[in-house]
């Protein structure tokens, strides 16, 4: 059931409907009903096989962070209750112990989901990497490639769940005793195909413990929903043509058009990804539910770093929070530490564990994007790109502070310009899907002198009024963004007079149903966020 | 009541009445006019303009609505018929046409075409809408509509249009806006008239084809038809049109011949009889032998409208003075666009 559907405006409603009209102790129970209407009716592959892994994410997580909880609650009931007999070596011991059991539960857990994400996703990859080693060893034998489909929202509720885990394992949250409660978080609906990726102290309360009605939920999260639509089906559907005959058509389109099919990427990817957020989070919103925001206007980043705080941030936060730092603060890490300090210096042996660290997060971010090279390469090619940032970190201080330009509005243009140009080169790796391809393209901005003007434009699948109703569409975006710098745009709308707000509404409903890319002779185009 | 609810439900009526309005608009002016280049999906809804009062109603595609003029009928058997055809239009569609006519009327015979035999699926979304669209709404145009819907169609794009045309607004024209309320007649009782005229070069043979046997829908249909008649007490007369395409095979005729013979109805193979009927085709069709012309037209009027006088006993109304009256303005209108014609196609009375 895609967003932009029919079916899923029906189904929507309905929810928000009946939602504000039962009893607030079983709306939950709706909520979870309509998971499952959702699932069924969005299935990407069989019903049944789609069901069992989500069925078994959520059964697994259920055993093991429940084994978990109790085991923290056996310990601390024990030490209580021996708490004048055990000496302190003995607590320590026994804590220790305790805690064995609880990494073990944890690994459990992350294996039996991770695991299954990993069959289902990179099974293929890794037979074609291994037919590709065979190939090289000059064997003629070949392992067969399996059919798997990769079911929908996989890759969303197994983070999430295992997140969850890893929070029991922390004793940051108590195990959800309830499997319901349990099964609708992971796969609350509006959140289920694209994210956010939800941590369950933040989601879990408003999801169980339903407020009052106001009507302020179901308009605004109207209101976020339509804006959601004005992104995804005015602008990014629309440049959706332009961007793939320029990556069909390598040919022809070299050179120049790169830079060209870079620029619409950036916007079709940005209106595509935030448009289905903003359905997201608005549909959530409709119910009273606050999802956390994904993206803070990415694209007036200064530097990569800043974008990465910026894009996609709960998926951002999620490789920090549950890699990143224990990896960095793992066994194996800080004996890495000890030994590249003693082999190589302080200066340079300091560095090895946070870039290993680093290396291994931005491996698992491009691979969880993709299972192929190119995304790999990209996620590493980011990486690079950090680091080398972190390195020249010097360099800036001493340049800003001889130019004195750090802070001028000139300056902050050209860094937002240039974070863009490295942004939008790196996702070259995403548009071609394949790495040397993609290095030639990018070469060919250098080499090439394909010509653009107004009869190669239209080559490219798009009218000249199509041209100008996405260069209006970019440019309301822009405002918008530059107002929302200053605190919520709908909040400020809603000071306004009445027919002030009902005309900006009505007005931005109009242009989505005029200009929305929607219905017969438009193929119904999937968002890009819901591949992964 | 206080005046700060009272101002609320004010704004509310109001903001309800505006974008009612403004949809309204946007529909009427998005929504195909159809009144010149293909003027066919026009054609359904100028039915609901007439007065009900046809003794014979054809129901079927291309092949009646530019086979038959009902003027000739008219003129030469004082026959009252009207033409509810349309593009392509699918037997289920000729079925929940007859059902809508019946609402509003009943005629003592209903013509159906038996060329849409052949197709048991729907087919085609433009043709969908150039049928449907017109349709004023019944349970039958409900029916209609979710029998001919294409897996990508949806049904929410029949009750809005906006949402299905919504895209137009980059090829509205003049007509758009002149025809944005009312539209001007573009058939003649549902006769789509065409005076110049193409020879028939080739008669082609038609593919052989693995399975002959008409599909279980377009069946279905067909024996709803029948049904549908026998409960109104209208008679359902089978016809196949003198067209040389798409290709009409015996052995679709045989399926034809033995249904009607087994419901005890007639059926009429015009294209058998396309030499009794005196069609040269030469001079009798515009398009080499897909559709007729008027001289064609005329031609197929006259022989059909025999039988409807002879075996079906249709009353002559000549004379009647309402049916006088109704019917001299739609001949003037036929003459002068006979006339117009002419000089669009550049023909001389020889």
């Amino acid at each position: 059931m895609l967003f932009t559907s029919y079916n899923f405006i029906a189904f929507l409603s309905a929810v928000i409907i009946l939602y504000w009209l039962i009893p607030r102790k079983a709306r939950w129970v709706l909520l979870l009903v309509a998971d499952m209407v959702f699932y069924y009716f969005s299935k990407t592959t069989a019903l049944p096989v789609n069901l069992i892994y989500l069925v078994s994410t959520i059964v697994s997580t259920y055993i093991f962070t429940n084994l978990i909880t109790r085991n923290a609650n056996k310990e601390k009931a024990y030490l209580k209750a021996n708490k004048e007999s055990l000496d302190k070596e003995t607590k320590k011991k026994y804590k220790e112990q305790q805690k064995a059991v609880r990494r073990r539960l944890l690994i459990g857990s992350i294996v039996v989901n991770i695991g299954m994400l990993a069959v289902v996703k990179y099974t293929n990859f890794t037979i074609s990497n291994i037919n590709s080693i065979m190939g090289v060893l000059g064997s003629a034998h070949r392992l067969t490639f399996v059919d798997i489909a990769v079911p929908m929202g996989i890759s969303y509720y197994i983070f999430q769940t295992v997140g969850y885990s890893i929070d029991c394992y922390r004793g940051k949250t108590e195990a959800q005793k309830n499997i319901f409660k349990l099964a609708l978080f992971a796969s609350f609906f509006p959140q289920l195909v694209q994210g956010p990726i939800s941590r369950y102290d933040d989601l879990a309360p408003a999801l169980f413990e339903s407020k009052e009605f106001d009507f302020k939920y179901i308009s605004y999260g109207l209101q976020r929903i339509l804006w959601g639509f004005f992104k995804k089906l005015v602008i990014a559907d629309r440049l959706l043509t332009a961007v793939t005959t320029i990556i069909k058509d390598t040919e022809t389109y070299n050179g120049l058009f790169v830079v060209l099919g870079m620029l619409f990427y950036a916007i079709e990817l940005y209106c595509d990804f935030t448009g289905g957020i903003d359905i997201t989070i608005g549909a959530a919103e409709a119910l009273g539910i606050p999802l956390k925001e994904n993206f803070i206007r990415p694209y007036f980043s200064k530097t990569l770093k800043e974008f990465w705080n910026r894009w996609h941030i709960t998926m951002g936060t999620w490789f920090t929070d549950y890699i990143f730092y224990p990896l960095s603060v793992s066994k194996f890490m800080l004996n890495l530490n000890r030994s590249s300090r003693k082999h190589l210096g302080d200066k340079i042996g300091k560095r090895v564990p946070v870039y290993t660290a680093t290396i291994i997060v931005w491996f698992a971010t491009g691979i969880w994007h993709g299972a192929s090279w190119n995304f790999i390469v990209w996620g590493l090619g980011n990486c690079l790109v950090l680091l080398i940032s972190q390195e020249l970190e010097p360099f800036y201080r001493f340049f800003h502070s001889k130019t004195k330009v750090n802070g001028t509005r000139i300056w902050d243009a050209v860094r937002i310009i240039r974070t863009m140009l490295i942004v939008s080169s790196l996702r070259l790796f995403d548009c071609y899907r394949d790495v040397p391809l993609t290095f030639k393209m990018f070469g060919s901005i250098f080499t090439d002198k394909a010509v653009i003007n107004k009869e190669t434009l239209m080559g490219l699948g798009l009218e000249p009024t199509d041209y100008i109703v996405v260069l209006i569409g970019v440019i309301i975006v822009f405002v918008v963004s530059l107002i929302g710098r200053s605190g919520s745009v709908r909040d400020k709308i809603s000071t306004i007079p009445y027919w002030g707000k009902f005309a900006i509404w009505f007005g931005l409903f109009l242009i989505v149903l005029i200009f929305g890319q929607y219905g017969i002779g438009y193929a119904a185009s999937q968002f890009i966020y819901n591949q992964f | 009541m206080k005046t700060g609810k009272l101002k609320t439900i004010i704004r509310i009526i109001a903001s309800a009445v505006v974008v009612v309005l403004v949809l309204t608009f946007l529909t009427l002016l998005l929504t195909p006019k159809f009144m010149s280049g293909v003027t066919e999906g026009a054609m359904i809804a100028e039915f609901y303009d007439e007065e009900m009062c046809h003794d014979v109603v054809f129901v079927g595609d291309c092949e009646l609505y530019e086979n038959i003029s009902p003027v000739t009928l008219w003129e030469n058997y004082g026959i009252s018929s009207y033409i509810r055809g349309s593009a392509q239009q699918l037997i289920w569609q000729s079925y929940y046409l007859m059902e809508d006519t019946l609402r509003y009327e009943k005629p003592d015979v209903f013509v159906f075409n038996v060329l849409s035999m052949k197709y048991n699926t729907p087919q085609k979304e433009t043709y969908n809408r150039m049928t449907l669209d017109g349709m004023r709404w019944s349970s039958s145009k409900i029916e209609s509509i979710n029998a001919s819907m294409l897996p990508e169609e949806h049904f929410i794009e029949y009750v809005f249009p906006i949402l299905r045309f919504h895209s137009r607004w980059n090829d509205l024209t003049e007509d758009d806006i002149n025809y944005l309320i009312d539209k001007d007649k573009v058939s003649h009782n549902g006769y789509y008239m065409r005076v110049d005229s193409k020879p028939v070069s080739k008669i082609p043979n038609g593919m052989p084809l693995g399975d002959y046997t008409f599909g279980d829908n377009a069946m279905y249909y067909l024996d709803k038809m029948v049904e549908l008649c026998h409960k109104n007490n209208v008679e359902l007369v089978l016809v196949k049109a003198p067209s040389l395409f798409p290709v009409w095979y015996p052995e679709w005729d045989a399926q034809i011949e033995k249904f009607a013979s087994a419901h005890k109805i007639k059926y009429y193979n015009l294209l058998d009889c396309a030499d009794t009927i005196g069609i040269d085709w030469n001079t009798d069709t515009y398009d080499a032998g897909l559709h007729l012309n008027l001289s064609g037209a005329t031609k197929t009027s006259v022989f059909l409208g025999q039988i409807l006088r002879d075996e079906c006993h249709i009353k002559d109304h000549r004379g009647d003075p309402y049916y006088e009256k109704i019917w001299a303005p739609k001949i003037d209108f036929y003459y002068e666009d006979i006339e117009e014609q002419k000089i669009k196609y550049n023909i001389t009375d020889n």
